[in-house]
């Protein structure tokens, strides 16, 4: 596929038909989470679009959001848009190896400069160099490097957006996330373990269609998918209003579907796209299947305590406090939230250093 | 004097609903519909950006209903497109190749765009049909 062919061009060679190209702007749309109204906007726009260049780089992370995004059922809008961008260095797919790899990343950056995307997955350790390392450069001077010329860096996973799991207690490696050490290039925080596939490639549309970055929150996440919460969206969200609560994971509030905040659930703290867009196809997502939310689109999610841990105890009886939420709707919900936040931190800062000492103990 | 949407949304058993939605969905059709009657234009809803429970997209498409198009076209994969019970309400259903929804909208329309013959293919058909007769 030629650079300077647009995006229209290289749909119609793989031919997809004008009604197929429609049919893309629709799915494309709905994954942008822009109202269906947009299409014709997005289908001019896509005509005409460039292929950007796309550099991805992988730190310490675990493949997963790779996997989430190429084991999203092929072929789909996700797969077209994916294959509409050039992808020329991601050292998990690409072809290349050793030198010939780093000599493709190279390439790609002088040819590209200032223009192309830099996708990184992975946290970046801060303290020994050693402890992460790719053809002997060390992350963070591959970040860095790679950051100059980027035109804007998209931070694919909760490692690469908050430090995620790496950067969890006691972050033996110091691990940092790409917003701590890159403070001149616009960024894009895709956070999630792993992040919704089509977050991932909405982004991507998103920089297509319009050449711009998509409008962001306080912690640098699209608001499109980002901006309210899973508890807002949940659809278990009126049993929570009716202070009807799973106790354990086999009662009858459990059989009946009943809200699962007692159980852990991280929901009410958490932004992510889950409850809409869904996992699997649109199957279901993890309330739907029965289990709290982890609450992984969010800093610190693994050293908030337990996962099955409530997040906060309301100082009113639960139905009590929630016959004031249904009488007082949203704005009940956004002082519970607010109070859940203030406990999450609360069980963050109080949350003590796991020691081997400790593990061992535990044999 | 109630129109026959109305007198369905009555019918609509609201007991068992989780997220309250397919009431508000319905009137947002009704909406749309008049909107339509009254040439201001077509609306379409996605049904992908809402939060709805298991088994009230169902609830929704059971209420609507079935008319007398069901369109299938193949284009990046099926598409099956459905004149509900309310005429002017159409369901679009996009699949990939492997049979997997990519896109539910409800297109409240006189017919939905994707069905019509686009203006680039026709102009080209009459080009080859002209040249095939040369």
């Amino acid at each position: 596929m030629s650079k300077d062919e647009t995006l229209g061009e290289a749909l119609r060679r793989q031919g997809v038909t004008r009604r197929g190209f429609l049919k893309f702007c629709a799915a494309t749309a709905s994954m942008m989470a822009l109202p269906p109204s947009m299409v014709p906007v997005i289908a001019a726009a896509l005509e005409s679009a460039r292929r950007p260049s796309v550099i991805w780089l992988s730190f310490q992370e675990c493949t997963g959001c790779t996997e989430s995004l190429t084991r999203s059922h092929s072929p789909t809008v996700e797969g077209l848009i994916f294959d509409s961008i050039s992808l020329d260095y991601h050292h998990t797919l690409q072809a290349a190896s050793g030198s010939a790899a780093e000599a493709a990343r190279e390439t790609a950056m002088e040819e590209n400069h200032g223009k192309y995307i830099l996708v990184v997955d992975g946290s970046i350790p801060t303290d020994n160099p050693g402890y992460s390392t790719i053809a002997g450069i060390s992350n963070r001077d591959m970040l860095e490097e790679a950051a100059k010329g980027a035109a804007a860096i998209v931070s694919v996973g909760t490692c690469a957006a908050f430090g995620g799991i790496p950067a969890a207690k006691p972050n033996p490696t110091g691990a940092v996330s790409v917003s701590d050490l890159v403070h001149d290039k616009p960024i894009i925080n895709v956070p999630g373990c792993p992040p919704i596939p089509v977050v991932i490639t909405g982004v991507l549309a998103h920089y297509l269609t319009f050449g711009t970055i998509p409008e962001l929150d306080d912690l640098k996440r699209p608001k499109a998918y980002y901006g309210k919460s899973i508890h807002d969206r949940c659809y278990r969200r009126p049993f929570y209003d009716k202070g009807l609560f799973a106790e354990t994971f086999d009662d009858e509030g459990a059989r009946k579907g009943w809200c699962l905040y007692k159980l852990g659930c991280k929901g009410p703290t958490t932004y992510n796209a889950c409850a809409t867009v869904k996992w699997n196809e649109g199957t279901s997502f993890p309330i739907e299947s029965g289990h709290p939310c982890l609450g992984c689109s969010e800093p610190g999610f693994w050293d908030g305590g337990s996962f099955y841990s409530a997040i906060s105890t309301p100082t009113e009886d639960i139905p009590k406090a929630a016959v004031y939420a249904v009488g007082a709707g949203a704005a009940a919900g956004v002082a519970l939230g607010a109070m859940n936040r203030a406990k999450k931190q609360k069980s963050v800062d109080a949350h003590e250093k796991v020691t081997i000492d400790d593990l061992d103990k535990e044999k | 004097m109630q129109t026959e949407l109305e007198t369905a949304m009555l019918n609509v058993e609201l007991g068992d609903e989780l997220t309250y939605n397919v009431k508000p969905l319905l009137h947002e059709i009704r909406h749309a519909l008049a909107k339509l009657l009254n040439d201001e234009g077509p609306t379409v809803i996605d049904l992908r950006s809402l939060p709805l429970a298991p088994g009230e997209e169902e609830k929704l498409l059971n209420t609507l209903g079935h008319g007398e198009v069901h369109a299938s076209l193949n284009a990046l994969g099926p598409t099956e497109v459905v004149e509900t019970g309310y005429p002017g309400v159409w369901v679009v259903l996009h699949y990939n190749t492997d049979r997997e929804v990519i896109g539910k909208f409800i297109e409240v329309c006189d017919i939905p765009d994707l069905l019509r013959s686009q203006q680039d293919d026709i102009r080209e058909g009459l080009e080859q049909l002209q040249s095939g007769l040369a």
